[in-house]
């Protein structure tokens, strides 16, 4: 079947089965960030954003994506380096395999919740699995990014 | 894995219907649950094109489409008012707000899962199934019954005045519960608990011994006393099952404890507990 979307921004037409699913026909175009690490709808490596929420591209079928506005790491370069750089200070990063997943996330929540606690950021973040961590140096590095984007951010 | 010949998204409940009347066809929610099985689909239906993916709002009740997201019946103002965070409670330990902008109330309801928080907090309000034939049923006779070939449209939810408290417990955070328990005091009178992820499906408790009569009017001293005869009831009565999440017997424990601090909590809701 035919499907269109919009994936990061441009207008995407593609055939797929319509047992297809999003992940695969994302990483079919090139989005290698969008990654399946459980089989189970757990772990949230696959998250993308779909009208500007996330949502398990492993769990979406293709042909939902019809129409809709599809975003990816691969569409958030910027403002991912802007956050990774947070990341990396706090010594977040191991592996960075759950990384773009959790990165997605945090962009979500950050449009979705105004000056969130610990406690919302953890909560909110609860769907983003990292085996290497204990998730201590990612809290660190959001509270740390909130502050700065408070402080007016990328203008100082 | 599972293979999907055709996907439809239809234009009309009527067309869903007869897509649906063959035994192979079959209607996708969220497709958290649906995609980790191993199905051979002949026609996937999908109703995303109903404007069924919200919740409306009159001063009598909730009509929440049956496409709605567990996120969003989370997020609710209106529900959480009436239910005192007793649903956003229901939904926040469901996986991750990614999994949850997938899932669907009427994919949790209509499928009757042990597992289903969402169907163990709706037991215990006033509620009600829209299916396409069936008409408008009680939701407590529809959980009974097995999932058929009719379309869920929505779930009503009538907005008697009680009092809720839903708990549930867990091995681990995000994980599926081990036992779900809500408690829902009526302000005239009746009161309901449910006990799900048995780790069969959500059921009330019927208190047929009126155990629980007057409960809301009486003092602290004599709820108390109530609760914890009612929450003995509950655990004899109820019937549990050991899986690799937990035994029997712990479950069987589990039941007394919830239903227990369920009522005494909501119970206590009016002199600021």
């Amino acid at each position: 079947m035919e499907i269109k979307f919009w994936l990061n921004g441009e207008k995407t037409q593609i055939q797929a089965e319509p047992d297809a699913l999003l992940l695969d026909v994302l990483r079919s175009l090139g989005c290698y960030s969008v990654k399946r690490g459980c089989e189970t709808a757990n772990c949230g490596l696959c998250t993308v954003l779909m009208e500007e929420r996330p949502v398990l591209s492993c769990s979406m079928l293709a042909a939902r994506a019809e129409g809709k506005h599809v975003v990816t790491l691969e569409g958030m370069q910027e403002e991912a380096k802007e956050f990774g750089d947070f990341l990396a200070g706090e010594g977040a990063e191991q592996c960075g395999f759950c990384n773009p997943g959790f990165i997605m996330n945090v962009f979500a929540m950050l449009k979705e919740l105004e000056d969130p606690s610990e406690e919302e950021i953890h909560e909110y973040l609860a769907g983003n699995l990292c085996r290497c961590s204990g998730f201590m140096g990612q809290t660190r590095s959001i509270l740390k990014f909130l502050q700065y984007k408070k402080e007016g951010g990328a203008q100082k | 894995m599972l293979k999907i010949k055709e996907y439809v998204k239809v234009k009309d409940l009527e067309e869903a219907y007869l897509l649906n009347q063959k035994k192979t066809a079959c209607v996708l929610g969220g497709m958290v649950w649906l995609k980790m099985g191993n199905r051979n689909i002949s026609t996937a239906i999908d109703l995303s094109g109903l404007d069924l993916d919200m919740i409306e709002e009159t001063e009598e009740e909730f009509r929440i489409g049956a496409m709605t997201s567990l996120r969003t019946l989370e997020t609710h103002k209106g529900l959480d008012g009436y239910t005192q965070g007793a649903v956003k409670e229901s939904l926040r330990h469901i996986v991750g707000v990614q999994f949850r902008n997938c899932a669907t109330v009427g994919g949790s309801i209509f499928g009757r899962y042990g597992f289903s928080d969402v169907l163990t907090m709706f037991l215990a309000m006033d509620s009600y199934v829209e299916l396409y034939k069936g008409g408008i049923v009680p939701l407590e006779d529809f959980a009974k019954k097995k999932p058929d070939r009719d379309i869920l449209v929505r779930v009503i939810v009538k907005k008697r005045p009680i009092k809720t408290v839903y708990l549930s417990q867990r091995n681990s955070s995000t994980d599926f519960p081990v036992l779900t328990c809500c408690v829902g005091l009526f302000a005239d009178g009746e009161a309901r608990a449910v006990v799900g992820a048995c780790p069969q499906r959500a059921g009330l408790v019927q208190d047929e011994q009126g155990i629980l009569k007057d409960f809301c009017s009486k003092d602290l001293k004599a709820q108390e006393q109530a609760a914890v005869s009612f929450a003995q009831y509950a655990k004899e009565r109820v019937k549990t099952g050991g899986n690799m999440r937990a035994s029997k017997e712990y479950r069987s424990h589990l039941v007394g404890v919830l239903v227990k601090r369920a009522l005494l909590a909501a119970g206590g809701m009016d002199n600021g507990n």
